[in-house]
C-alpha cells in the first residue's frame, strides 16, 4: 500500500538504527514516552525497541483509552446493557475488558444482554432507525480521534430528530493525561515525548508547544517503523542540542492546527470539559468532554440518570502504574498466568493498543531464559 | 479513495479490501487521494508533497 510500505524499508530501518546509536551521547541516557497506545504496539509488532541501543529507553503512556478507563464506568456499560430496553452498541475492543468481578460486555451478550459491535457511529444511527421500539445505545470512549464520530452522530440523531439514540459519553483529553504524567517526574522521567499521530490529526501538533516551554522535546510520530525511529532520531538530537520544541515528523497526514471540521463538531456537540476519573491517574480536571445541553436529550448519563460509582481496580493488576509509565508490564506477577488476553484480569492486557497486550503478543520472547541460562 | 457516494459517503479501498467511509470530516478530497481513516471517517488527507519530504529527511538520516 502507497504511504505504508515505503515506511518498512528495512534497510532503511537499519541504517536509521545505526545513526540512533552513532547520535547517543556516552553516560546519558534518553528516557522518551511513546505516549499513544499504538505506538506502544508498532514498536512491538515491528521488534524496534530490539533496535535501540540501551541508552534509549522506551517508556509506556497514558494514550489507551481503554486502558485508563476505571473499571466503574465499564460496569455502567454493562449495566445499561442488561437493561432490557437497551440495545448497546459498541466498537469491538471494549467488548472483553474487564469491569469489577471480570464481567465484560460479552459475557453480558452472552447472557441475554443486546450488546452489538459497531465500526463506526454511523452503524449506530442505523440501528436505532432498523429498531425504533428499542432504546439504542452508543458506548462513545476515547480520545480527541474518536470524539468527532461520536459528534457527527450525535449531530445527525439531532437533525434526524432520532428519539432512541444515545451516547454513554466517556470522551477524553490527551493533554491533560500527558500533565498528568509530567506532574509524576519520581514515577517516569523523561527527557522527550513521542506525540500521538492519528490524535494530532485533529487536535494539531501546536497543543504541544506547553509540553515543550517546559523543557520536553517532542515530535509527533506516525505509526510505521520508519516514522518511529526517525522520531527516536529527532528527539536524541534536540536532547543533545539542549533544546526542546516541537516538531512535526507526521506531516504527510497532520499539521499544527489539526481538522477544522472535526474540532468544530466536538465544539458544537461536546464544548465542556469535566472531571473524569482515570485509572492510575485518578480524578484529573477538566478532562473529559461533557455533552452540550443541546444535545442532553442524547446523553445517557441524563436520560438513563446514571450516576458514576468509583470502584476499586482488580486486586494485584498494576495497570494503574502501567498507563503512567511506573511500571513495566512483566513487573505484575499476574501477566501471563492469571492474567492474559484469552481471560484478561486488566484491560491493558485485552486492548489492541494495551502495554500488556502489545508484551504478550510481541515480548515474551525477550523475556523467556536465553539457552545458556536454561543449560546452567 | 475510490468512488465518491451520495450523502458525504466514499467508497475507499484498504489494502485492496473495499469499505465504506464518511467524509463528513475532510474538505476537498477526490477520487485518487488516500485519507487517514478512523472508525469508518476519514479525518485528513494525505498530502504527497509533505509524503516526499518526510522520506527524504529519512533517508539524509540513514546515510543514503
Amino acid at each position: 500500500m502507497r504511504f505504508i510500505e515505503e515506511y518498512r524499508d528495512s534497510g532503511l530501518a537499519h541504517d536509521l538504527a545505526a545513526a540512533i546509536a552513532a547520535a547517543c551521547q556516552p553516560q546519558r541516557d534518553y528516557v522518551l514516552m511513546e505516549v499513544c497506545g499504538g505506538h506502544t504496539h508498532s514498536f512491538a509488532r515491528h521488534g524496534l525497541e530490539e533496535l535501540l541501543p540501551e541508552r534509549v529507553r522506551l517508556v509506556h503512556g497514558p494514550g489507551c483509552p481503554v486502558c485508563v478507563l476505571p473499571a466503574g464506568r465499564i460496569d455502567a456499560a454493562i449495566a445499561l446493557a442488561r437493561n432490557s430496553d437497551v440495545i448497546l452498541c459498541s466498537y469491538g475492543d471494549m467488548m472483553r475488558v474487564p469491569g469489577s468481578k471480570r464481567a465484560t460486555l460479552i459475557a453480558a451478550k452472552a447472557v441475554g444482554a443486546d450488546v452489538r459491535m459497531v465500526l463506526s457511529t454511523l452503524d449506530a444511527l442505523g440501528i436505532a432507525r432498523a429498531n425504533p421500539e428499542r432504546e439504542v445505545v452508543f458506548l462513545g470512549i476515547g480520545f480527541e480521534t474518536t470524539a468527532p464520530g461520536t459528534a457527527v452522530a450525535l449531530q445527525i440523531a439531532r437533525s434526524d430528530r432520532l428519539t432512541n439514540f444515545s451516547v454513554l459519553n466517556n470522551h477524553l483529553l490527551t493533554p491533560p493525561a500527558i500533565r498528568a504524567v509530567l506532574a509524576m517526574p519520581a514515577d517516569t522521567p523523561l527527557h522527550g515525548l513521542i506525540a500521538p499521530g492519528h490524535v494530532s490529526a485533529v487536535i494539531g501538533t501546536r497543543v504541544y508547544d506547553e509540553f515543550a516551554v517546559g523543557g520536553q522535546a517532542v515530535v509527533v510520530a506516525g505509526f510505521e517503523p520508519l516514522d518511529l525511529l526517525q522520531s527516536v532520531l529527532m528527539l536524541i538530537r534536540q536532547i543533545n542540542a539542549g533544546v526542546a520544541r516541537v516538531e512535526n515528523g507526521y506531516s504527510r497526514a497532520l499539521n499544527a492546527d489539526g481538522n477544522r471540521l472535526a474540532l468544530a463538531a466536538i465544539a458544537e456537540t461536546m464544548p465542556g470539559r469535566r472531571a473524569f476519573e482515570w485509572r492510575g491517574f485518578g480524578l484529573l480536571p477538566e478532562s473529559g468532554m461533557q455533552i452540550a445541553e443541546d444535545f442532553a436529550e442524547f446523553d445517557a448519563e441524563r436520560r438513563f440518570a446514571l450516576n458514576y460509582v468509583s470502584v476499586p481496580d482488580p486486586k494485584s493488576c498494576i495497570c494503574a502504574d502501567v498507563v503512567r509509565g511506573a511500571r513495566v508490564p512483566e513487573a505484575c506477577k499476574l501477566f501471563g498466568t492469571v492474567c492474559t488476553p484469552d481471560d484478561p484480569v486488566g484491560p491493558c492486557m485485552v486492548s489492541s493498543e494495551g502495554a500488556c497486550a502489545a508484551q504478550w503478543r510481541y515480548g515474551r520472547h525477550r523475556l523467556a531464559p536465553s539457552g545458556e541460562q536454561i543449560s546452567a | 479513495m475510490v468512488e465518491l457516494l451520495p450523502g458525504n459517503m466514499a467508497r475507499v479501498s484498504v489494502g485492496g479490501a473495499g469499505q465504506l467511509a464518511s467524509l463528513a470530516l475532510v474538505e476537498g478530497v477526490v477520487v485518487g487521494d488516500y485519507v487517514l481513516l478512523h472508525v469508518g471517517f476519514a479525518i485528513s488527507r494525505i498530502d504527497e508533497a509533505e509524503a516526499r519530504t518526510t522520506m527524504a529527511r529519512i533517508a539524509e538520516f540513514a546515510g543514503r
